[in-house]
């Protein structure tokens, strides 16, 4: 196990604000809010949270690729004002140049830094010796697996020798058993202090690789994305998964995560982002809400289930997970407290009901309980020809939110409406109806 | 089939014409009057350069198609530079893409020949007595037939670059020089190739038009194909004709093995895809290359003195990515001065170009020209749902046969590239002879050249075809009209817009030569815009010129706006099959 070496901070994070940049400067939703930390030499630290937390917006920030809108990240000394020395990033998507071999991607990393070909040639090599992709030299990415190229991405990060690694998800890309391999050779390589880095800062949605992998895990809360709380790991490596200890932080982490998603803030309906018509809603399928119901009201769950081992059972990550329980509790179908997932009473009707009855129950739940979809039926019935025009819409939820996240939300109403009768959508014209075409 | 590369990437944006089209028009015709004001005051008439007269001994063509073909090299680099340099100022600076994107648009619109009859005692003027100028022009009229798409499909790659590998080139803070050349260019490739190779095929026709012109009292001929067929023309002689046609298929037959099949192998390199694709370019040149030891040798210390190049860092402090961002009101004010401005200059250019129009004319040319301008729209457009008509079904025949479409669609793609105005003249003695009323046989000439891009791109789409659907299709029994409105035609209509348009835009330009051809002495016009053009060209009347190629311009823009804009989102956002 690695000795945590002490000294002062390799980077700090101070009281760091990010705004969604389209509304105007006062009212515009923060995707990070005051958000303050400190990375040490001889950890690795895990942001973890939900998709739309921010973290990946954090990382960025940290490594000087986004400024933030307020708040200053201080690396050697000094504010960071762009991509700084010594901090390499490895991203889900790989981002490998395809047109490079996989030597030429490696040394990509060190053009910027004027060094000799030769050496340079010597240095890259060496990583890639390091990560294991020997052989691989002139081969190009679209050749590889996803887990050979994400070792190219960490070959290149590592060829730089930076002090700080950021990793974007980098195993989310990835099948279970490359991205298990991956997370293992990385953290033997750290452990036995083999790698030329001094931190690691990794973003990540799924809980058991934070546990597995991080010296300390920040877990943010969404929207605003706010440190939530911050857990430190004092595990040895390797760890082992069905460890007692390992279990019960996991379990830990996710009552942390449903916890803080289930407290409600005044003058806040529900849990997602925004009031009212603002609300984001996430796009989940009216399926998986009828899964989820059906899993739930049978057996062995008979109406509550534990989420880490609903998670586990249905293979499931919690980005797909929990948007589509806190759907349900939206909806009053359910509702999520200390990492379980209750099913109501109208859940319960829900899941020994017909199709008829269901799309009936479920077009009532969706006016009662979502804003927009209530706004969308009142509009429709006040208007003489019951028809408005999607774009009416998409402004009005512009003024809360980023463009996509409009769409996003639009479409989502579309689809839950669609399922529950309560308005029909025409794509070729955009607009909405209260009537189906007969 | 690589359609989305085709360089239409503009049509994705809004449709109407706005202040900026008014504004690029004004500053480029602006800038016509302006060459041809100059031109015309340096010397009238100019002297012929004095070139040797064009033989049309047959064995002096090889030597003429070995010059023709240098000329497209020579007009592809400085397309190719043109395309680097422009493209990247619009895509890098808001200001500037404000109006060159525009600029582009417009240019695009203008027929290329039109650019021709103006630059042409431009050239001449810049070198006196000697052929040099006339080169230039002929090289210039190319160059437009090529540059406008290579520069707005390297401007649209620059706009699209994966996120995350600018991220990476910031992260590893490569200099802007160095993720020009390691990541946007690479990037840029694959399209601004295919465009390339597309606009190479409109080439030929300009460079065979361009060999040999009059513009008044000047005459060029250019040791070139074109004007051997000129002369061969002129005299009468259909043997030379029929050898020149031969020459020409055998030039770009060549053209297309040597020089491009390997690019395009070369360029498949670069596209950003996630597996290895099924469809590899091959290209036995490339492959001799990479066996022989010798030449690779020899390009070893070109590629090592590209990679130095290219790996510079050339920090220049006004490149700087990020400078510290001025505040929101002065930006604000340095945009109103910035497009005051150019809106200044370009009311000044419009009002000079309506001022030498006006010398000579009034507003009953005006007039004429706008019939004469419906007439060849009515001409293009019936032409093009009659190419339609016959060659659809046609190509939806050969393409859902894969066997068949493998060998037709080189020949349909060659038949695209091959110049129809070489055989213009042989239309030309058909209607002597039959005495056939030129307004309705001259038209099909129009198309004649370009038809085939309908067809390449029909075939593609039907290739195209998910199979999963056509067994549906057959497992449901849907035949007959139902099959076509409701399986086939959704399912090519991409494929067959991106066609139609690129006739289409083929078509304007081909009026010119095409409402207008000479055999000898016999001359058979048809009425139209393009027959307007050519004899004012002939006649080196600049006023016609200007007024005759603005019109067309104009018409051109809405005709593309108002119609193959809306069409071709409509095909994008619904009847994409991927």
């Amino acid at each position: 196990m690695l000795e945590e070496v002490k000294g002062g901070p390799l980077l700090e994070v101070r009281h760091v604000s990010q705004r969604y940049k389209g509304g105007s400067d006062d009212e515009a939703p923060a995707v990070l809010d005051d958000v303050s930390t400190t990375l040490s030499r001889g950890e690795i630290v895990g942001l973890l949270g939900r998709s739309g937390c921010g973290k990946s917006t954090l990382l960025r920030i940290v490594s000087g690729l986004i400024r933030p809108s307020a708040g200053e990240v201080v690396y050697q000394g000094k504010a960071l004002t762009g991509p700084a020395d010594g901090v390499a990033m490895v991203f889900q998507s790989f981002a490998l140049f395809p047109w490079l071999s996989v030597l030429e991607n490696v040394e990509i990393g060190l053009k910027a830094l004027k060094i000799a070909p030769d050496e340079a040639r010597r240095r890259a090599l060496a990583a890639i010796d390091l990560i294991g992709l020997d052989g691989y030299e002139s081969a190009y990415p679209k050749e590889l697996s996803g887990g050979m190229r994400q070792r190219v991405g960490f070959a290149r990060a590592v060829v730089t020798h930076p002090n700080i690694l950021l990793m974007d998800e980098p195993f989310s890309a990835l099948d279970v058993l490359t991205a298990e391999t991956l997370r293992s050779d990385l953290i033997d390589l750290w452990s036995e202090g083999r790698l030329p880095i001094k931190s690691i800062l990794m973003v990540t949605h799924n809980i058991e690789e934070a546990v597995l992998m991080c010296d300390r895990i920040l877990v943010l809360s969404s929207h605003p994305g706010r440190i939530a709380s911050e857990i430190r790991v004092t595990l040895p490596h390797p760890r082992n998964r069905l460890d007692p200890v390992f279990r019960q932080l996991v379990d830990n982490i996710y009552a942390l995560m449903t916890r803080r998603s289930a407290s409600k803030q005044p003058g806040k309906d529900g849990l997602f982002p925004g009031t009212g018509i603002g609300m984001v809603l996430p796009r989940v399928s009216t399926n998986s809400l009828a899964g989820l119901i059906e899993e739930v009201a049978a057996e062995p769950y008979s109406g509550r289930a534990d989420l880490p081992h609903l998670a586990d059972s249905l293979q499931m990550e919690i980005d797909d997970l929990f948007p589509i329980a806190e759907t349900l509790q939206l909806m009053r179908f359910a509702e999520l407290e200390e990492g379980d997932i209750k099913l109501t009473g109208a859940g319960r009707r829900f899941a020994d009901a017909e199709v008829d009855a269901r799309k009936k129950q479920f077009g009532d739940h969706l006016i009662a309980y979502v804003p927009l979809a209530a706004r969308i039926k009142r509009v429709l019935d006040e208007r003489p020809s019951h028809v408005a025009n999607a774009a009416r819409f998409r402004e009005e939820l512009e003024d809360y939110m980023s463009e996509d996240y409009a769409e996003k939300t639009l479409r989502s109403a579309i689809n839950w409406g669609r399922y529950g009768e309560v308005y029909a959508y025409d794509e070729d014209n955009r607009s909405f109806s209260l009537e189906n075409p007969t | 089939m690589a359609s989305k590369f085709v360089a239409f990437t503009s049509l994705g944006r809004r449709s109407l014409p706005n202040q900026w089209d008014l504004i690029a028009l004004s500053l480029i015709f602006g800038l016509f009057v302006l060459v041809a004001r100059g031109s015309h005051d340096m010397t009238v008439p100019l002297p012929a350069p004095d070139a040797a007269p064009i033989t049309l001994d047959y064995a002096y063509l090889p030597y003429y198609a070995l010059r023709t073909t240098l000329r497209m090299f020579l007009a592809l680099a400085a397309s190719l530079a043109f395309t680097l340099t422009y493209a990247t100022l619009a895509a890098k600076s808001r200001r500037a893409e404000a109006v060159l994107i525009p600029l582009l648009d417009v240019l695009q619109s203008v027929p290329i020949l039109g650019f021709l009859s103006f630059t042409v005692t431009f050239f001449l003027g810049l070198f006196p007595g000697s052929s040099l100028g006339a080169e230039l022009a002929c090289i210039f009229a190319i160059f437009t037939s090529q540059a406008w798409n290579m520069a707005f499909s390297f401007y649209q790659s620059l706009r699209t670059v994966p996120g995350d590998l600018a991220e990476v080139s910031e992260g590893f803070r490569l200099s802007p020089w160095q993720t020009f050349w390691q990541l946007e260019t690479p990037f840029a490739m694959p399209g601004l190739i295919y465009n390339t190779m597309m606009s190479m095929s409109g080439g030929w026709f300009f460079v065979v038009a361009a060999e040999a012109i009059t513009v008044g009292d000047t005459t060029i001929k250019l040791p070139g194909i074109g004007s051997y067929l000129a002369t061969a023309i002129d005299q009468k002689d259909i043997g030379a004709v029929l050898v020149a046609v031969a020459m020409v298929l055998v030039v770009i037959l060549l053209y297309d093995q040597l020089v491009f099949r390997p690019i395009v192998a070369f360029s498949d390199k670069f596209k950003v895809e996630l597996s290895a694709s099924q469809t590899v370019s091959k290209s036995w040149v490339l492959d001799l290359l990479a066996r022989t030891f010798w030449v690779r040798r020899a390009a070893e210390p070109l590629a090592r003195a590209f990679d130095w190049f290219t790996s510079l860092r050339l920090d220049l402090p006004a490149f700087g990515r990020r400078r510290a961002e001025p505040s929101r009101a002065v930006s604000r004010a340095v945009d109103v001065a910035w497009f005051a401005v150019i809106a200044l200059i370009a009311v000044y250019a419009g009002w000079q170009a309506v001022l030498f129009i006006a010398t000579t004319l009034d507003w009953h040319d005006v007039l004429t020209t706008i019939g004469l301008t419906l007439i060849t729209m009515v001409r293009v457009v019936v032409l093009l749902v009659l190419a339609s008509f016959v060659w659809v079904p046609i190509a939806v025949w050969i393409g859902l046969r894969p066997r068949i479409a493998q060998r037709v669609q080189p020949a349909a793609q060659f038949l695209a590239a091959f110049p129809a105005n070489v055989v213009f003249p042989i239309a030309v003695v058909g209607i002597l002879t039959f005495h056939l009323d030129p307004d309705i046989w001259l038209s099909f000439l129009i198309i004649f050249g370009t038809q085939w891009y309908i067809v390449f791109n029909v075939i593609a789409g039907a290739s195209a075809f998910p199979n999963d659907l056509r067994e549906a299709a057959a497992n449901f029994r849907i035949s007959g009209l139902t099959w076509w409105f409701r399986v086939m035609i959704p399912g090519i209509f991409p494929y067959y817009v991106t066609g139609a348009l690129t006739a289409s835009g083929g078509s304007w330009n081909a009026a010119i030569v095409a409402e207008y051809v000479k055999w000898g002495n016999d001359k058979v016009s048809a009425s139209g815009i393009g027959a307007y053009i050519a004899q004012a060209t002939e006649a080196g009347d600049f006023p016609r010129i200007v007024l005759g190629v603005a019109m067309m311009s104009i018409f051109v823009i809405l005709y593309n706006r108002l119609l193959w804009r809306p069409l071709f989102s409509y095909a994008e956002r619904r009847l994409r099959l991927s």
